[in-house]
């Protein structure tokens, strides 16, 4: 173990916010990174099958002859507002090591939390997207326990009466897994801080902290055991990421840890009430993976089961290792850990009004039925932007469905054309107004955004001579009206703007244009 | 917020005033007389006034006023040891802008606490001074931005003549609790000043600073404004922000001041109180000028308090307190009784209840505030071979023994299976206290009791019992339970020291009733007769 102890800042903190250094600590004695070995693997299955994914649900409906698995799902949501929960530092996911922070984010003497209204707005949007209960009062508590990630040595959360309760997601499982509807209970939707982060270095003599993500809000969604199955539990995962992306309450990013699933898996003897003893598995980047990590530890645990070993599960968190399709102990819970949880004295009870409530309601977006949130996500997938796809589907595209009567499957849209469109947008091959013409005419009859933009030659016009050639000719042609606009009647460069958009036929670039309008 | 001038100058003409409008209201006799120092005996006239006067008359200079503070606090401070860190140089730099400010005619130079030199407790942070609490694990600690009561004194145009004593993160009621040294009773140098804002007190006591700022948890305000015979106020919870106030019991945390006159305490107030959006749980009740109401004697009618109720609480009275402390504040009851008000006993069936209930609660939230001196951003760290032995040993080597057993107890009473017995219970009680105090204040006015069972101890007298330190809150916690303003006056002497030890009555209001405590506070002073609250050590010349 390290000798020196390596301090980036002492004083002042908040003065050099901006130098990007760590605060060091020493390397914890960890357990969790270093017990891998000890975990029970002598039990594994033989074989992993190279697809797994088929493979994982045939051992799955094999193996659990006899057993029932009980999983639930606690996921955390990082709230995309501009500022954190309780300060008004901002939150940019890859930014340069402690450069979003304050003395109230550090945990410095003296400072107090500011709740970030915003969150609460997420919470409730969430909590009836969810369609929980929202508690008309509600409140802050603290959670304390300590870690170098966690500057105040508590976490501000909510204890005893989470912001929302008792609510459940409908959803209908992929047909290539059966097809199905499901209903599956929420229990409770509460707001939290993050913590930061620390980076171990590669000597593994001393450890960083980077406070940048040190009270980035967060609303964490405990669901009911009602899953028995990794693909059900994957959907679960799945349906939330779409809903908090629709409600534009969280980017809903796993590789970015803007969303993440801790799974509680226990299995029992089918016919026994009881719940058999819960193990908690982390570190699972996608929903497939969280598929696959469930489908293993169910099986693990049937093996022990029936090899009679059934007392080799213990209360433990476990991590899905991806590379080797396992899951590994990270530590072993030594009886309840006790947080000491009591109500946050800095922050005021969070007490709502049904006009609030109402007015949130009223605001959000409706839902997307089934078939249209598929299509919402394979628009993602190919790699379209998550706020605009929505803003796209939620608005034109719905609107044309509600008018035509048609599903989204009954138009002649593909999810590969809807991306294209939104980047041609992004990119300014086209302008805003001319790729709903486009997405009109590819809803009616099909084609690629290339193809209609080609066959109908429009091509954003961002050549700046050629803007200049046409906004001359414009202003030759209107003598008159230059003449008023030089007397001072400056609105009329409105008047030019329209007549070079007409003449382009309204290919050519507004900001351009106005540039060149304001040159001339 | 500074009055108009032409009733600063009623105010500093008290002594000009004819015999007989005085006459009017004669000091109790059975108390015993004031000490004979060399400053008059007489009502307690505005520093801050008399300040203001002589720069906008150009009588003196800002650099004048400074200098005569500073060398007083030269010459006191070896035995009074009231400051952690004195500020002397840049006050004298601030005193000199300020002065070159009023030369070139700048309008809005002279603020209402222009030139004014204010001592702040440890625990308030100040930018760039260091700001220890009191306590070895911030040791060198200086904090990147103001508290929000101390950027509001420097914008009135104070000048923070440094940082005071405490017990180590206002934990205590001696400032023995200091990490870093003792501060001794200006009226008597083998006693406690009092605390936790002890140095506060002793400051304004002994002249050093004009006022000062302290926080008062449990009576950390107003005990040792009693013991060194200075005016101090704890304002209602929330009055005053929190903002960069080193966080002991936030349920429970005040800012409060000490001044040496009731005038002065209003005045700071008048600048420290309001909304600040950095803290949460600060009150957006309007701020009135707390001094407007302050009428100079000779404008006083001859039963000023006309039918004020007051009630004495009777708990306070009885076993276990001084019995000189009884008859100052018997003594007090019937000043106020020959000013116009009437005075009945009564009783608060749960007084007794508070404290326990106080020790639970304040360690209970102490032991999650204290979370964050953890050793790894800012303060002290040891060197050590793995975390856990980081947080243990910068812990152990820099928190104090009194700090470390309020964390333990407190991390005991939130600890599961016993937080339904200890912190949910205290809570119930506060509860009850809260309600008693409403229902009494319902009948009277204002409460009054003693600010402390005793006058100021000798240093060490308690140190190795705590329970007795502890059961010296009594007069106290309660207030704070319910989150009320509170007043202290001095009000007379007992025996004790060279010349007597000061004793002050506790007057206890409504929420947010400060400015009429101030009222009652100012006529009670101005017409307390023989008494003068100036401490023999600035008379040892």
């Amino acid at each position: 173990m390290a000798l020196t102890l390596l301090r980036g800042m002492r004083t002042p903190v908040s003065l050099r916010s901006n130098t990007g250094l760590f605060f060091n600590v020493l390397r914890p004695r960890l357990s969790h990174f270093t017990t891998r070995a000890e975990s029970a693997q002598a039990t594994e299955p033989k074989a992993v099958p190279k697809s797994i994914q088929l493979a994982t649900k045939e051992a799955a409906e094999q193996k659990t002859q006899g057993f029932e698995a009980i999983i639930g799902i606690e996921t955390h949501v990082q709230l995309s507002t501009v500022t954190k929960a309780f300060c008004s530092c901002p939150y940019d996911y890859g930014s340069q090591p402690n450069s979003t922070i304050c003395p109230t984010c550090m945990g410095h003497p003296g400072t107090l939390p500011v709740l970030n209204e915003k969150v609460v707005e997420c919470a409730v949007k969430l909590g009836l997207a969810l369609n929980c209960e929202i508690s008309m009062t509600s409140k802050f508590d603290r959670k304390q326990y300590f870690y170098p990630d966690l500057p105040k040595g508590y976490q501000i959360s909510q204890f005893d009466i989470p912001i929302a309760k008792k609510g459940y997601v409908d959803l209908d499982l992929p047909v290539e897994f059966g097809g199905g509807h499901r209903k599956f209970g929420i229990t409770r939707v509460h707001m939290e801080e993050d913590a930061g982060k620390l980076l171990h270095s590669e000597s593994g003599s001393y450890s960083q902290v980077d406070l940048n993500r040190a009270g980035v809000p967060l609303l964490e969604i405990v669901s009911e055991p009602d899953m028995r199955t990794g693909i059900e539990a994957a959907e679960y995962g799945a349906e939330l990421q779409r809903i908090v992306r629709y409600l534009g309450v969280s980017n809903g990013n796993m590789q970015e840890g803007s969303l993440r699933c801790d799974v509680n898996v226990s299995v029992r003897p089918v016919g026994q009430s009881e719940f058999g003893t819960k193990v908690e598995i982390k570190n699972m980047n996608s929903f497939s993976e969280i598929n696959r990590a469930i489908d293993y530890e169910i099986s693990r645990q049937i093996m022990l089961h029936k090899e009679g070993q059934a007392d080799q599960i213990v209360q433990e968190t476990r991590l899905w290792d991806e590379s080797s399709q396992k899951t590994f102990t990270m530590r072993k819970k030594e009886g309840l850990a006790d947080y000491r949880y009591f109500p946050e004295p800095d922050l005021p009870e969070v007490v709502l009004t049904t006009d609030y409530i109402d007015e949130i309601s009223k605001s959000m977006p409706e839902l997307p039925e089934a078939s249209v949130a598929h299509f919402f996500d394979s628009t993602l997938e190919h790699g379209a932007d998550a706020k605009l796809a929505c803003n796209w589907i939620m608005s034109d595209i719905a609107a044309y469905l509600k008018n035509e009567k048609l599903s989204i499957h009954e138009t002649k849209l593909t999810p590969l054309e809807l991306s294209e469109l939104i980047a041609s947008i992004k990119n300014g091959t086209i302008s805003g107004k001319i790729g709903k013409e486009i997405l009109f005419e590819l809803i009616a009859k099909g084609g690629t955004v290339k193809g209609v933009i080609e066959e109908k030659d429009l091509v954003q016009i961002a050549d700046p001579a050629a803007i200049e050639a046409m906004v001359d000719k414009v202003i030759a042609d209107n003598p008159k009206q230059l003449e008023q606009y030089r007397a001072g009647k400056t609105k009329l460069q409105g008047f030019f703007a329209g007549q070079v958009m007409k003449t382009s036929k309204g290919k050519a670039n507004p900001v351009l244009l106005n540039k060149s309008l304001e040159r001339s | 917020m500074p009055p108009p001038l032409q009733a600063h100058r009623l105010l500093i003409s008290h002594r000009r005033l004819p015999t007989p409008a005085r006459r009017r209201f004669t000091a109790v006799s059975s108390l015993q007389s004031a000490p004979a120092t060399t400053l008059a005996p007489g009502p307690a006239t505005s520093s801050i006034l008399s300040i203001r006067e002589s720069l906008l008359s150009g009588e003196r200079t800002a650099a004048d006023i400074t200098s005569e503070y500073l060398s007083r606090l030269r010459r006191t401070e070896p035995s009074v040891r009231s400051f952690i860190h004195v500020a002397d140089a840049a006050a004298e730099r601030e005193a000199e802008e300020l002065d070159r400010r009023i030369a070139s005619g700048e309008k809005d130079a002279v603020g209402p606490l222009a030139g004014v030199l204010v001592g702040v407790k440890d625990n308030l942070c100040t930018k760039n001074m260091p700001s220890t609490g009191g306590s070895r694990i911030l040791d060198g600690y200086r904090p990147a931005y103001d508290a929000t009561a101390v950027r509001r004194l420097r914008e009135a145009g104070a000048i923070v003549v440094g940082k005071t004593n405490l017990d180590e993160f206002g934990m205590g009621s001696t400032t023995e609790g200091s990490a870093f040294q003792v501060t001794t009773n200006p009226w008597d140098d083998s006693r406690v000043p009092g605390g936790s804002s002890g140095g506060s007190a002793s400051a304004v006591s002994a002249r050093q600073c004009v006022v000062s700022l302290g926080s008062d948890t449990g009576g950390s305000v107003r005990q040792p404004a009693s013991f060194c015979g200075v005016v101090g106020l704890k304002p209602t919870y929330g009055r005053v922000s929190r903002f960069g106030l080193m966080a002991y019991a936030s349920s429970l945390d005040v800012v409060g001041c000490f001044g040496s006159s009731v005038f002065d305490t209003a005045t700071i107030l008048s600048v420290v109180a309001g909304h600040d959006k950095m803290d949460s749980t600060s009150s957006s009740q309007d701020v009135p000028d707390y001094t407007s109401k302050l009428v100079s004697l000779d404008l006083l009618e001859s039963k000023p308090l006309n039918g004020l109720r007051i009630g004495i609480i009777q708990e306070t009275l009885g076993e276990g307190v001084d019995t000189g402390v009884v008859s100052s504040i018997k003594g007090a009851a019937s000043h106020l009784e020959q000013l116009g008000s009437v005075v009945d006993e009564v009783s608060l069936p749960s007084f007794s209840l508070g404290l326990p209930a106080y020790y639970i609660l304040a360690s209970s939230e102490a032991s999650s505030n204290l979370s964050r001196y953890d050793g790894i951003r800012y303060g002290r760290q040891v060197s050590a071979n793995d975390l856990n032995e980081i947080y243990g040993e910068s812990r152990a080597s820099g928190l104090g023994h009194e700090v470390k057993m309020r964390i333990l107890m407190g991390t005991y009473a939130l600890s599961a299976g016993y937080y339904d017995a200890y912190y949910k219970r205290a809570q119930q009680v506060r509860t009850l206290v809260k309600e008693s105090f409403k229902n009494a204040l319902e009948k009277y006015d204002i409460l009054i009791s003693p600010a402390a069972p005793s006058a100021a101890y000798k240093i060490g007298e308690k140190i190795n019992d705590p329970l007795a330190m502890y059961a010296g809150d009594i007069m106290t916690v309660n207030v704070n339970l319910a989150g009320l303003p509170a007043l202290v006056v001095p009000c007379g002497f007992v025996e004790g020291g060279p010349v007597g030890l000061p004793v002050g009555l506790q007057m206890i209001g409504s929420p947010f009733s400060e400015g009429s405590l101030l009222r009652v506070g100012h006529i009670f002073e101005q017409t307390l007769q023989n008494f003068s609250f100036v401490p023999p050590l600035l008379a040892e010349r």
